[in-house]
């Protein structure tokens, strides 16, 4: 088989796995629209306040429903025993995981670009930011599940990965966090937000290229 | 052929052997330690004695002997880190492993140092514990650095398995760290005007500098003294069973 098979074959795989586990499937989602209704809740329910936050609780949140959803992403596999068998494919281990970060993203980030402007609009959010809150999202939320991924591959082989897991990537996500919500934020004070977005794009395809490779090696040393 | 010289290689092998190394660490301590007092006498008499009062600042701005030397040990610890987890990683050298792992918690605490020290001297000059300063920012990130480097440490038990681990994470927090940096950096000046955080900064003078210089000197000290002491408990724990432990016990009983 040759690799660019086996890549797809992951992700096809991974889709029709989490499709046969909808109720699972839409966990993270319930999460963030979960999350997101407790600031107006917490901070009360003034529109001046809530437009301001608006950015940073939407990102906030994901970021929070992207942690959330990472124990799923190699936790069945290494339980089952497939992950073991992608170790010993022929194939370039961490084209493999890219596979599986992929199909991760499809499953659980996908679903929050879709879900987030309708939140952003009971928060107040001008609609001239819309356009950019998508943009930060189609940008950065595979990036959330890329960097996660070093992370899981990391804590795969612990019994109770789930504090740890959130000390280790929360600092990573740090970078994401500032410039997508701040992107946003700006974009309601209609400032130019070209550099941020540029930034987040770089940041994705580094990541891309480097993620993994770690990803890989921590999966190899989880494994043994 | 090796690129490396041969009494190069040697001399590495035989320091990375645990004995070895062992009885070295024994032979450098006391040395360190002597080295370090005289560099930590002198660096705080210099600065809390001879070095004048600031113009602006009075005596408070004195602080920054410990402060400014903890922040940039916190940054060096964690490079370094990031070295030896490079060498444990490629050449499998057990020793890197263990002076990376000794010097997780040696690092956190010169960040919390910082930090502590930071928010000390913020209380007088700014008028609050705490500002979301683009510095005290990325040190309280780069302590929970510290922190997921540490407990991912603790939480896996099979301890060569353990240190491989951390070695992956430290190479991946070194390339966030300058990422982090730079990003807090523009998130500040983005989110709150200059008027906090940029003090009235002149060039500091000759007489300020040395002690501050001594003192960062003598906590580069510090920090191999005790990254030095932490390896050894860690290699006697790790070894326990080995014949060199056993006779060490044996001798000193």
């Amino acid at each position: 088989m040759s690799l660019s098979k086996a890549f797809f074959a992951i992700i096809q795989r991974d889709l029709l796995l989490a499709f046969r586990r909808r109720a699972e499937m839409a966990n993270p989602l319930l999460f963030f629209v979960l999350v997101v209704t407790m600031f107006p809740l917490a901070v009360g329910a003034q529109p001046h306040l809530l437009q301001a936050m608006a950015p940073g609780v939407i990102w906030v949140s994901a970021l929070l429903a992207a942690l959330l959803s990472l124990d799923s992403l190699f936790r069945t596999d290494f339980e089952d025993g497939s992950l073991e068998q992608m170790l010993l494919s022929p194939h370039f281990l961490s084209i493999l995981v890219l596979g599986k970060i992929l199909a991760h993203w499809l499953v659980t980030g996908l679903p929050l670009i879709v879900a987030a402007p309708l939140l952003a609009m009971f928060l107040g959010l001008p609609e001239s930011a819309m356009g950019t809150l998508w943009l930060t999202l189609i940008l950065a939320t595979p990036l959330l599940s890329l960097i996660g991924a070093i992370g899981v591959a990391l804590t795969v082989g612990l019994r109770r990965g789930g504090m740890i897991l959130s000390l280790l990537v929360l600092p990573l996500y740090v970078p994401v966090l500032i410039f997508a919500s701040s992107a946003v934020s700006r974009a309601a004070e209609g400032l130019p937000v070209s550099a941020q977005l540029n930034i987040l794009l770089s940041m994705l395809l580094a990541a891309l290229v480097l993620v993994p490779l770690p990803t890989a090696a921590a999966l190899k040393m989880s494994v043994n | 052929m090796s690129v490396i010289p041969a009494a190069v290689s040697l001399f590495f092998h035989r320091t990375a052997s645990p004995p070895h190394f062992y009885a070295l660490a024994n032979r450098f301590i006391p040395w360190l330690t002597g080295i370090f007092f005289l560099l930590l006498l002198a660096g705080l008499y210099g600065g809390l004695v001879l070095a004048p009062t600031d113009y602006q600042q009075g005596d408070s701005y004195r602080i920054i002997y410990i402060h400014v030397p903890a922040a940039w040990m916190s940054l060096f610890i964690y490079v370094l880190m990031a070295v030896m987890a490079a060498i444990a990683l490629v050449w499998r050298i057990k020793l890197a492993e263990i002076m990376l792992i000794s010097s997780a918690p040696i690092g956190a605490g010169f960040t919390f140092v910082a930090l502590v020290t930071g928010s000390l001297w913020g209380k007088p000059m700014w008028g609050t514990w705490w500002v979301w300063d683009a510095r005290l920012t990325f040190e309280l990130i780069l302590l929970f650095q510290y922190l997921g480097v540490m407990s991912l440490y603790t939480a896996i038990e099979e301890k060569r398995m353990a240190a491989r681990a951390v070695a992956i994470l430290a190479l991946v927090g070194v390339v966030n760290v300058p990422i982090i940096h730079y990003s807090v950096e523009w998130w500040s000046t983005l989110h709150q005007g200059p008027t906090v955080t940029k003090m009235d900064k002149p060039s500091i003078h000759i007489s300020m500098l040395i002690p501050l210089l001594l003192m960062a000197l003598s906590f580069k000290f510090y920090y191999l003294l005790a990254a030095l002491q932490n390896a050894k408990l860690e290699l006697v724990k790790r070894e326990a069973s080995s014949q060199w432990v056993r006779n060490l016990l044996e001798n000193q009983a």
